[in-house]
């Protein structure tokens, strides 16, 4: 019975991530930018944009400008979260990829690693007076739920010892169209829960930020207006 | 204005404490029936403007793609919390970047997402009431559109694109702000910002010829309407009386004087400033630039110049061929801008910064200095926001920093870089720029100065400083107004091409 409430729960939560990401994409793809904006000075090729989104995606090049304790609590929780994930992939592949299995060691210690992260950064929303003054329920709540997500996951590597073999099963069988039950474990059906929420919410939160760092005009234009005219549909409909 | 103080400088220079309220009914004058529809807006606060604005808001995001992004994108991490002059200088919390974008991103929340439909608390979602609308009218004119936010921002998120955005919608309902829609009429019914017309220009223009020649003995010529000039110079209308805006005007003559090229000033585009940047109307940034296009093929010219004006040349760099064709690269289909990118001579960028001709007349060697002439000035560099952070010069990134910055090294012996964190990139806005440069604003004006007047303070006591260049109109008339009230001499602030015409030797051409 939980097993299958689990198992409808995350098809629907991979079906809202899934969609809800696509039409956003799609909704940002779609929007013209009809104006050049990038924030100067900004590449003048191409290939200096596609490096200064990867310093952006990759060090956080402008959050290193602005502030370090953000900079270094929000890149230590963004690549241990991308290490997590990434470790994470032996529980949908059979058999397990090689590369994931040999992060696996270096896996297991970046959930701590991202729980001081998020600890970093809520204690800089809960009291700087600043970030505190800016700083919606929701914001709190999705650090509440990450920290959860983390807390869970560690003391089931660390302290319960979860049935990693039965929940590879599950979701294995699950992502074939086959039932399988979810070994009972309460703090896993709480992680379960937790990123399944995460999935669903995605979308429609400030988690958009992952995908809207791509389209944001000021950081993926070409510094080249003066050698290429550049003209939204909209724009040069004006023109006639 | 006597009740205007500068606040006192930080001592150090760490984030100040919040003053939650401080600029909070702030309001520059609203524009009236008069001033708005002459420029096509509605004449005062529409009776269905709740509908009409949140219609307009749904137009603008699906226009701008950089809207949509970042009305989405913001965490609210506070990577800008610190980072606006206007915060530094108010305390008012609403003057933090990302709670100023709050103002309107909390209202597309509510009428744009699932979450603040259904659950407006829990997200910060707003109805849009009157006292919200107020709050934009407010805070959305207390933001220079600077930039400086977007350079810390994590996701490039430009407070410039949501406020141009906040009152584009307040226009649309009637509620824009005097000072920008009137100098917006001006410039569609006389050419320039100031309302100078074509005659008092041209006598202007006169009595500098003879000062010029007073000064130097030579017939430096300010040429006005020439057919088949080869350059076209498009200078903020600032530069044709303002002081010390003249002073720079005149480098231009000289220079264009000492390289022997024929240029030509408009009457009708006596003005390189363009507000419709400043109130995000697309259109109307188009109509003001087209003024540009339609004189340049009148006159058939080459080349177009613009001069020292730091919006203006935002516009010109970034959007010019966009709006109206002056650059290059058009498809060889768009006849609207092939008409003139063939007239113009794509040997030299189009358009061309001032500072970017004389640097490439220097470094040919076409111009003689005698750097002593400069040798009571001990200067400094201003770097105009909107030059720093929403344009270029020369052939690669950050040309804008150093192009103004070898001009002065060649013409002048004295000078020196101001604290690292406050030029270039991070540049700190004079604090009247975008549509601000109103005496309904001068208690903000003065207060958002403060970054850049402490930094300027210590300059001043290391090392003797005594003028502040920039190549920006808007700079020049705000430093020259609140440069007294932090207990400096107003001269202190001038032009490049104020140096450059102190130290340029003319010949006898």
């Amino acid at each position: 019975m939980v097993s299958t409430l689990f198992a409808i729960l995350f098809y629907l939560a991979t079906l809202m991530l899934v969609v809800g990401l696509l039409y956003r994409i799609n909704t940002y793809a779609r929007t013209p930018a009809p104006l050049k904006i990038p924030t100067t000075p900004a590449p003048t090729t191409q290939t200096g944009v596609v490096l200064r989104m990867a310093r952006e995606v990759v060090f956080f090049e402008s959050l290193f400008k602005a502030n370090l304790w953000i900079w270094s609590m929000g890149w230590l929780f963004h690549a241990s979260l991308a290490l997590e994930l990434a470790r994470h992939l032996r529980y949908f592949t059979e058999p397990v990829w090689g590369w994931v299995a040999l992060i696996q060691p270096f896996g297991m210690y970046a959930g701590l690693t991202m729980l001081i992260g998020l600890l970093g950064l809520w204690v800089r929303r809960l009291f700087v007076e600043r970030i505190r003054y800016i700083s919606t329920p929701s914001d709190h709540l999705m650090l509440v739920l990450l920290i959860g997500i983390a807390l869970s996951g560690l003391t089931m590597t660390f302290v319960t010892h979860a049935d990693v073999v039965g929940v590879k099963n599950f979701f294995i069988s699950w992502m074939g169209f086959s039932s399988a039950s979810l070994p009972a474990d309460i703090i896993l059906y709480f992680h379960l829960f937790g990123v399944a929420s995460l999935m669903a919410i995605f979308p429609i939160s400030k988690l958009l930020h992952a995908p809207g760092v791509f389209f944001s005009p000021s950081r993926n234009q070409t510094d080249n207006p003066r050698e290429k005219r550049h003209i939204a549909k909209w724009a040069s409909d004006l023109e006639n | 204005m006597a009740d205007v103080v500068a606040p006192p400088y930080r001592v150090i220079p760490i984030i100040p404490a919040l003053i939650p309220g401080s600029m909070e009914g702030l309001k520059p004058f609203v524009a009236n029936d008069k001033i708005n529809t002459a420029i096509g807006f509605p004449g005062e606060l529409v009776e269905d403007w709740h509908d009409k604005a949140i219609a307009k808001m749904g137009e603008l995001l699906s226009k701008y793609r950089s809207l949509k992004v970042y009305m989405d994108a913001c965490v609210h991490c506070g990577a800008c919390s610190d980072k606006c002059h206007y915060f530094i200088g108010t305390q008012d919390p609403k003057n933090m970047p990302v709670a100023r974008q709050d103002l309107m991103r909390s209202v597309y929340r509510r009428y744009f997402t699932l979450p603040g439909k259904l659950f407006p608390k829990l997200v910060g979602a707003r109805d849009l009431t009157k006292e919200v609308l107020d709050e934009w009218y407010s805070y959305f004119h207390q933001c220079s559109e600077c930039r400086r936010c977007s350079v810390f921002c994590p996701y490039g998120i430009d407070t410039a694109e949501v406020t141009m955005a906040a009152r584009e919608i307040l226009d649309s309902i009637g509620y824009g702000q005097k000072y920008s829609n009137e100098i917006i009429g001006k410039v569609h019914r006389i050419g320039n910002n100031l309302g100078l017309p074509g005659p008092a220009l041209r006598d202007t223009l006169e009595g500098l010829e003879e000062d010029v020649k007073d000064a130097t003995g030579v017939d430096v010529r300010f040429p006005m309407d020439v057919k088949g000039a080869e350059v076209l110079l498009i200078t903020p209308s600032a530069d044709f009386f303002a002081e010390p805006h003249i002073d720079s005007l005149i480098g231009y003559a000289k220079v264009f004087h000492a390289t022997g090229t024929s240029w030509t000033l408009s009457s009708m585009a006596s003005e390189a400033g363009n507000f419709g940047m400043f109130i995000g109307n697309y259109d109307q940034l188009r109509q003001i630039a087209l003024r540009i296009r339609e004189v340049a093929l009148e006159l058939g010219v080459k080349r177009i110049v613009v001069g020292e004006c730091g919006h203006a040349w935002r516009v010109a760099y970034s959007f010019w061929n966009t709006l109206t064709g002056v650059g290059d690269g058009a498809d060889e289909t768009d006849r609207f801008a092939q008409m003139l990118q063939k007239q113009l001579d794509h040997r030299y960028k189009q358009p061309m910064h001032i500072c970017e001709f004389t640097w490439d007349a220097i470094e040919r060697g076409a111009l003689q200095f005698d750097k002593s002439k400069n040798d009571k000035h001990i200067i400094t560099f201003h770097d105009s926001c909107n030059v720093a952070r929403g344009s270029r010069m020369g052939d690669f990134a950050g040309g804008q920093f150093e192009i103004p910055r070898n001009i002065i090294k060649t013409v002048a012996n004295n000078f020196y870089e101001m604290a690292p964190e406050t030029t270039c990139e991070q540049t700190f806005c004079c604090g009247g720029g975008g549509g601000l440069l109103t005496d309904d604003l001068i208690d903000l004006r003065v207060k958002g100065a403060l970054p850049r007047m402490e930094v300027l303070q210590q300059v001043v006591d290391e090392h003797g400083v005594n003028f502040m260049a920039t190549i920006c109109a808007i700079c020049k008339a705000q430093f020259t107004k609140v440069l007294p009230i932090y207990g400096f001499d107003r001269r202190l602030v001038g032009g490049v091409h104020q140096l450059v015409s102190n130290a340029i030797i003319l010949g006898d051409k």
